[in-house]
Order: structure tokens, then C-alpha cells, then sequence
């Protein structure tokens, strides 16, 4: 059999059923160099670990929910209301954060025309990430508030199945929401020493995160006020 | 070979000096890789060592195994194990087993090493997550190991830990104090790193891939390592939750698994309320996955094989991938197939049956493929190849007894029996091994430089392949017979008279795994004294074999590489002559 060789960038229809020809998809970046784009990656791992924390949570909650199901033994308790307040105050946090994106996304138009309005929108959107980062805390220590609250009602953490699943719930996302006030801190440092390069900050998949966690915090606010 | 220019290369991160960065904590997922194997490696001799410490005991309960009673002078006084440590010693085999060899070594290690290469990238997506990974499943190994010295010795639960003898303590009898906190800690550890692995993959396979290398064109086993870790996140991701609850139980008095009332060494439980049940239904969510976190990288590594050795395309490529892709999906519905003996309703019992059969049309297309792929081929009997076809046989031996346990009515008479270890050991575990020895044959010389011996490997095929048969096929026999699993000593007067198959399958099992011997010694002398590999030593298409053997830092040598075809380009002529086209290669494919 006769083959030919085609000349590098040749211009031809391909397929992928065995006849050769120029790349299928189109090159972008991340594609080009085959290391990805900072951007593009760290979105799509940010993606993958937020399915995976939801999975973990939905295997709590059907063993809530089995748990619950399995015995008379569930005991009803109302919960803290610190605790709706720590949710306008996370829910908050993230409206911060999408002040910030805003003016870190504005930095590199701005950069075209004068750089002390790029160096104006960079502590612009530092400080609405430290308060992003201060609401996280506040939430945190609103979170220990409700532990107190509940341990002064004798309710610990072996007391009854439903206090069970309220410290286990509770603390597991808090551990969460400190971690990614950790990435939160990583990405400050970036945008300091970049002058503001949200490609390669992390910005934009630290978002996902933090968005994630409020949406997830929700969900658990519902659960429980619904279930103990 | 075609390439872009090499003054576009960026490189994730510049080639380590030190020997630590290099060879220790390093960020290269070539030597990340490594690690996994090297640590499975070590893994699967102490497995082994354990299965023939059980064997031998099965054989001539009475017999004093020396040394033995230095491990556990309480489990093994005088050298003759106790019915409990038997039992500890099968909790460990089973353990590292499944999660530190049939995990690691297919998926992780080779995923590692060359899923990466095989899609043209420089390395994984995140590096430091990835050696993150291989150190916290190092961590986990250790923390494993050390229940066996501690002062009660290793858990008696088994590798799936049902509650609530799991989840109460020392009550439960021998090392369920300490021994077993250190299973779930361990466990726990092991779910992060797998998290951690998994995420690697999926971005990695999604966001990394080279110029041209469109999905289609990904070699099937990078396919089955990316759909593997699609799989093992949500697994894992399910596993956490239920090793947390456990540890809780254990440690600080909960009752998530631990019902009321129950009484343990003559002492009642201070426990109420909870669901053993429960802890199976979360374990087997992650455990029949697991299953297929196990074998279908083996499949992958197998299919990506027989095409080279075959000198012809895998038959139905994308059949195959949609049948890897089905697998993953069913295998998340049939979990409650384990548990048909566990009391739960006969009608669940039923509804996981549909889908236990269901997921047999999947893995039969693809088995059937792969020995389509062999039909009419003029093949090139290699260690690598051979093992591969060995890998069919085992597969099917295993599969076909699928079908049977997948019936709750067979199932609850066999279930407790040899047939279902047998079942199991075939179909996962040594179709899974099998699939990793092919691995090893076939890239050795692109990991090492140098090539392993094909005489040793083809001794060591024939005596592995032989020896399996002769170790799970009388299980079979013996659990038909009603011979029960997961007891230390045949007294009872029905199983007397099975005690020679037992000692057949122990003398099989004793030289099986002194085959693998042979293995190890042609893996370390290779190493060193090998012959020099060539770059393509094996006339293979994919992307690993465009670069020298082994890869540089960054796979490529600054270059990025350009993909023009599929993987499967054999049985075609090319213009230098050859019978094969390279996925890298210009040259247009003619029609065949």
C-alpha cells in the first residue's frame, strides 16, 4: 500500500477513523504547550474536588437520613439561631468576593490606560478580599458560638444521633471554609506579587470554592433545620 | 516524528538537583509513578507472605510455622496461629491487597507514569498535589503496618470491616482495640490520597492533552485510567464519610453503626440505636466500584498491549471506550449485590440483581473484543503478550462465576464459601495482577532504559498461569461442596474429607508464589544489567515511545509533540516500510 506524507499545517479534512491529517481540535491554550494554561486547569481541578467534597456530603446526609430511619431513638432539638446569622454572614462573604473579582477582572483594561488605576483597582479588590477572608472567620466563630449554645444544653457529641450528625456536619464544613480561607491567603499573595494577574492567582477557581461552600453551607442549614 | 518548535516549551517546573527533590519528594510524576509501583511491589510480597502463612495453616492446622510466633507471640504461640489471628492475618492480606497492590499498581503507578506521556503533556496538572498523593498513601501504608505491632496485633474484621464488631472495640475480641482505629485511620488517609490522585487524572486527561490528541485518539488505556478516576473520586469520596463515622464510634462514643442492646464479652455495649446495616451499604458504595478501580486499568493496560504484539487494530476501539464508560456508570448501581445474605429486603435483593447482569453485557463486549483482536493475528508471543491473553483467560474464569453469585437465590447458598473466593481472586485480583505483569513487561524498557529478560518472563508467565489455576479453581469444587471461607481449621465432619484439596491448592499457592520470585530477580537485575532499550522497542504507535527510553525531565525534551492518528495504526505499510504508523507521523494512513 502507497501512503504519502503530508506536509506540516496541511490543510485537510480529517477524521478520526485512522487517516492521518492536521490536529482534530483546535488549538488553545493548554492544548498548544501540553503543560495548560493556570487558569484553565486549576478551574477544572477546583471542579473535580467540589464534586468530590458534594459526594462526600451526600454520603452523609443518606447516613442521616438511614440513621434517622433505623431506630426511635432520634432526638428533635432546635437549632442555635446564631446560626441563620452566621448565614447571612457567609452568603455575605461571597458578594465580597464577586466585588473583588470585579476589580481585579477590570485591572488588566485599565492597565492599557493609566497603572495607578490599575494599582487603585488592585488594593480595591485586596481589601474586599480581606474582608471576604474576615466574614469567613466571623462565620467560623459564629459556628463555635452554636457549639457552645448546644453544649449548654447537654447536647454533645455522643448525646443523641441527631447532635451526632449536627457537630459532624457542622465541624466538617467548617474545616472546609478554614481550608479555603487558606487558598484564599495563597491567592492574595499571587495577585500581591503579580500586580494583579488574576489568570495566574487562582482567583477564579479559589471563587468556585468559596461560592461552593456557601451553597453547601445552605443546603446544610436546610437539612438539619429540616431533619433535627 | 513532528513536533512544534521547541522555543514555545514552558515547563511546569525546572529538573530537581538534589538527590531528595529528585529521587524522594519529588514532583516528577515519572518518578511519582515509581514510587506507587516500588510501594505496591512491597505490598503485594508481605500480601503474599500473609496468604501463604494462612495456606500453610489451612493445609496442617497443627504445624508450627517458624518465626512465626516472633510476629504474635499471643496470635501464634509456639508458631501455630490462633483461629484469631488467622483471622487477623486474612484482615491484613485482604487489605493490602486490595487497596495498596490492586489500587495502586495499575491505576496509580502506571496511570502515573504514563498517562501524562500519552497525551503529550509534561506532567501531571498539579504536581505538588500529585506527590502529596503518593506520600499520603505512604503515610497510610505505615499507619496500616502498624497494627501489626502493636500490643492486640492486627483487626479480625476483614477487609470490609462490617459493623458493629468493628465499631465497638476491644469487646470485639483480638486487635479491635488499637489494631482496628489504625485500619480506619489508615483507611481514611488512603481515601485523601486517592482524592487527590483521582482529581490529578481527571484534570490532567481533560485540560493536558497535546495538540491533536482528541479523546478519540487517547490510547484505551489512558482511557481506562481517566474513566478509573472518575470512578474512584466519587468511591472515595463515599469511603471518607464512612471510615469518619466509624472512627467516631470507636473513639468518641457515637452510635452511627452500633445498635442498642448488644451484648459483647459479656459486657453491654453503652451504644444505641445505630445501623450496622448502614455501614454496609456506605462501604459497598464504595466497594463494588473499587472493584472496577481494580480491573479496568488492567483491561486498559491489556488493550493498549494486544494491538502491538497482534501487528493489527483492536477491534472496535470505540465500542471498547463506551463499554469502559458503562462499566464505570453501572458499577455506581450494584452495590447491594454484596449484601444479599445481610438481611436486607429480598426485593432490594432482586433490583441490585438487574443491574449485576447488566454490567456482565459491558465486560463481555470488551472481552469479546480483545479476543477478536487476537483472531487471525499473527501474534508475537511475548512475556507482555503473553500475559495479556492470559489476563482473557483469568477474566473470563472469573466472569463466568459472576453470573452465578449475581443470583441472590445462588448467591445465598454460595456466599459464604470458597466459590465466591474464588470468584473474586480470578476476576479482580490476579486478572487485575496479570494485568500489571503484562504492564511491567511491555514498559519496563521505557521506564528503566533497559530490557527485562523475555526467558525469565515467559517462565514466570507459565508457572504464574499454571499455578492460579491450580490455587482458585478446586475453590470452586470447594464451595459447591459447602465448604465455608473465613475459617482457620476444617473440623466439622463434612469438610474432613475436603482437607487434601486444601492441601493441594496450599502446595500450589507455596510454589505460585515462589514463581513470583523469578518475577523480582528479572525486575532488579534488569534494572541494571538489562540490555539497552531503544526508543520504540516494541514498533508501538503511542506517544511514549516517541521519546527515549527512558524520558526525559519533561517527557519530550522541550518538544510538543503534534498527534495525527489513533493509536491503533498497524497492519498498515508506511513509507520507510514499516507496519506501522505512529500516532506522532504526518503520514497519511491508507485505506486498509
Amino acid at each position: 500500500m502507497a501512503t504519502t506524507t503530508l506536509p506540516p499545517g496541511a490543510d485537510i479534512a480529517l477524521d478520526d477513523h485512522g487517516s492521518g491529517g492536521p490536529p482534530e481540535i483546535a488549538p488553545r491554550p493548554g492544548h498548544v504547550t501540553g503543560s495548560g494554561s493556570h487558569a484553565q486547569k486549576s478551574e477544572t481541578g477546583m471542579w473535580v474536588a467540589v464534586s468530590a467534597i458534594g459526594m462526600s456530603f451526600a454520603a452523609f446526609t443518606s447516613a442521616m437520613i438511614v440513621r434517622q430511619d433505623s431506630s426511635t431513638d432520634w432526638q428533635h432539638f432546635q437549632l442555635p439561631h446564631v446560626l441563620y446569622l452566621n448565614t447571612l454572614i457567609l452568603l455575605g462573604s461571597s458578594v465580597t468576593l464577586e466585588l473583588s473579582r470585579q476589580r481585579i477582572g477590570a485591572i488588566q483594561g485599565a492597565a492599557r490606560h493609566a497603572s495607578a488605576s490599575a494599582k487603585n483597582l488592585l488594593a480595591n479588590g485586596i481589601y474586599w478580599l480581606y474582608l471576604t477572608a474576615a466574614l469567613g472567620l466571623i462565620f467560623v466563630l459564629g459556628q463555635i458560638l452554636a457549639w457552645r449554645n448546644l453544649a449548654a444544653q447537654g447536647l454533645f457529641l455522643a448525646t443523641n444521633p441527631s447532635s451526632s450528625f449536627f457537630y459532624v456536619f457542622t465541624a466538617l464544613h467548617a474545616v472546609h471554609l478554614l481550608g479555603g480561607m487558606g487558598g484564599l491567603f495563597y491567592v492574595l499573595r499571587k495577585l500581591v506579587r503579580s500586580g494583579g494577574a488574576a489568570e495566574t492567582s487562582g482567583l477564579s477557581a479559589f471563587s468556585i470554592y468559596w461560592h461552593f461552600m456557601d451553597l453547601l453551607w445552605v443546603y446544610l442549614l436546610l437539612l438539619l433545620a429540616i431533619r433535627v | 516524528m513532528h513536533e512544534t518548535s521547541a522555543s514555545h516549551a514552558a515547563h511546569q517546573h525546572t529538573a530537581p538537583t538534589s538527590f531528595i527533590r529528585k529521587h524522594v519528594f519529588s514532583l516528577d510524576h515519572k518518578v511519582i509513578g515509581k514510587q506507587y509501583y516500588d510501594l505496591a511491589l512491597v505490598a503485594v510480597f508481605i500480601g503474599m507472605g500473609l496468604s501463604w502463612l494462612m495456606r500453610i495453616h489451612l493445609g496442617w492446622p497443627a504445624w508450627p510455622i517458624p518465626l512465626l510466633d516472633k510476629l504474635s507471640a499471643v496470635g501464634a504461640p509456639g508458631g501455630v496461629m490462633t483461629p484469631e489471628y488467622y483471622l487477623s492475618l486474612m484482615t491484613m492480606h485482604g487489605t493490602i491487597m486490595v487497596f495498596f497492590v490492586l489500587t495502586n499498581a495499575p491505576f496509580s503507578a502506571f496511570g502515573n507514569y504514563f498517562l501524562p506521556i500519552q497525551i503529550g503533556a509534561e506532567d501531571m496538572a498539579f504536581p505538588r498535589f500529585n506527590m502529596m498523593s503518593f506520600w499520603t498513601i505512604f503515610v497510610a501504608f505505615i499507619v496500616m503496618m502498624t497494627a501489626f505491632f502493636v500490643t492486640d496485633g492486627p483487626p479480625i474484621a476483614g477487609w470490609t470491616s462490617y459493623a458493629p464488631l468493628s465499631a465497638v472495640g476491644g469487646d470485639a475480641g483480638p486487635g479491635m482495640r488499637l489494631g482496628q482505629t489504625l485500619w480506619a485511620v489508615s483507611i481514611a488517609i488512603f481515601c485523601i490520597s486517592s482524592l487527590l490522585g483521582a482529581l490529578n487524572f481527571i484534570a490532567t486527561t481533560l485540560d493536558l492533552r497535546t495538540k491533536g490528541m482528541s479523546l478519540a485518539r487517547m490510547p484505551l488505556s489512558t482511557w481506562a485510567w481517566f474513566v478509573t478516576a472518575v470512578i474512584a473520586l466519587l468511591a472515595f469520596a463515599a469511603l471518607l464519610p464512612a471510615t469518619i463515622l466509624l472512627i467516631l464510634d470507636r473513639t468518641a462514643g457515637t452510635s452511627f453503626f452500633i445498635p442498642a442492646g448488644l451484648v459483647l464479652s459479656d459486657k453491654l455495649q453503652p451504644h444505641s440505636g445505630g445501623s450496622p446495616l448502614l455501614w454496609q451499604h456506605l462501604f459497598w458504595f464504595f466497594g463494588h466500584p473499587e472493584v472496577y478501580i481494580a480491573i479496568l486499568p488492567s483491561i486498559g493496560i491489556v488493550s493498549h498491549i494486544i494491538p502491538v504484539f497482534a501487528r493489527k487494530p483492536l477491534l472496535g476501539p470505540r465500542a471498547a471506550i463506551g463499554c469502559i464508560m458503562a462499566t464505570g456508570f453501572l458499577s455506581y448501581m450494584v452495590w447491594g449485590h454484596h449484601m444479599f445474605v445481610s438481611g436486607m429486603s429480598p426485593f432490594s435483593a432482586n433490583l441490585f440483581s438487574v443491574p449485576t447482569l447488566f454490567i456482565t453485557i459491558p465486560m463481555t463486549i470488551l472481552t469479546l473484543l480483545l479476543i477478536g483482536s487476537v483472531y487471525g493475528a499473527k501474534m508475537r508471543f511475548t512475556a507482555a503478550s503473553l500475559f495479556c491473553l492470559g489476563f482473557i483467560s483469568v477474566f473470563i474464569s472469573g466472569g463466568i462465576s459472576g453470573f452465578f453469585l449475581a443470583q441472590p437465590s445462588i448467591d445465598i447458598y454460595l456466599h459464604a464459601t470458597y466459590f465466591v473466593v474464588a470468584h473474586f481472586h480470578f476476576v479482580m485480583a490476579v486478572a487485575s495482577i496479570f494485568g500489571v505483569f503484562a504492564g511491567t513487561y511491555f514498559w519496563f524498557p521505557k521506564m528503566f532504559g533497559r530490557m527485562m529478560n523475555e526467558g525469565l518472563g515467559k517462565l514466570h508467565f507459565w508457572l504464574t498461569f499454571i499455578g492460579v489455576y491450580c490455587v482458585f479453581m478446586p475453590m470452586h469444587y470447594l464451595g459447591l461442596a459447602g465448604n465455608v471461607r473465613r475459617y482457620s481449621a476444617f473440623t466439622d465432619d463434612y469438610l474432613i474429607p475436603l482437607i487434601p484439596v486444601h492441601k493441594f491448592i496450599t502446595v500450589a499457592a507455596l510454589l505460585t508464589g515462589a514463581a513470583q520470585f523469578i518475577f523480582l530477580f528479572n525486575l532488579i537485575w534488569s534494572r541494571f544489567k538489562g540490555p539497552i532499550a531503544s526508543e520504540n522497542p516494541w514498533e508501538a504507535t503511542t506517544l511514549e515511545w516517541s521519546t527515549t527510553s527512558p524520558p526525559p525531565f519533561d517527557n519530550f525534551g522541550g518538544r510538543h509533540m503534534v498527534v495525527y492518528h489513533g493509536a491503533d495504526e498497524y497492519g498498515v505499510q508506511s513509507s520507510d516500510g514499516k507496519d506501522y504508523i505512529m500516532q506522532t507521523s504526518p503520514e497519511k494512513v491508507p485505506a486498509r
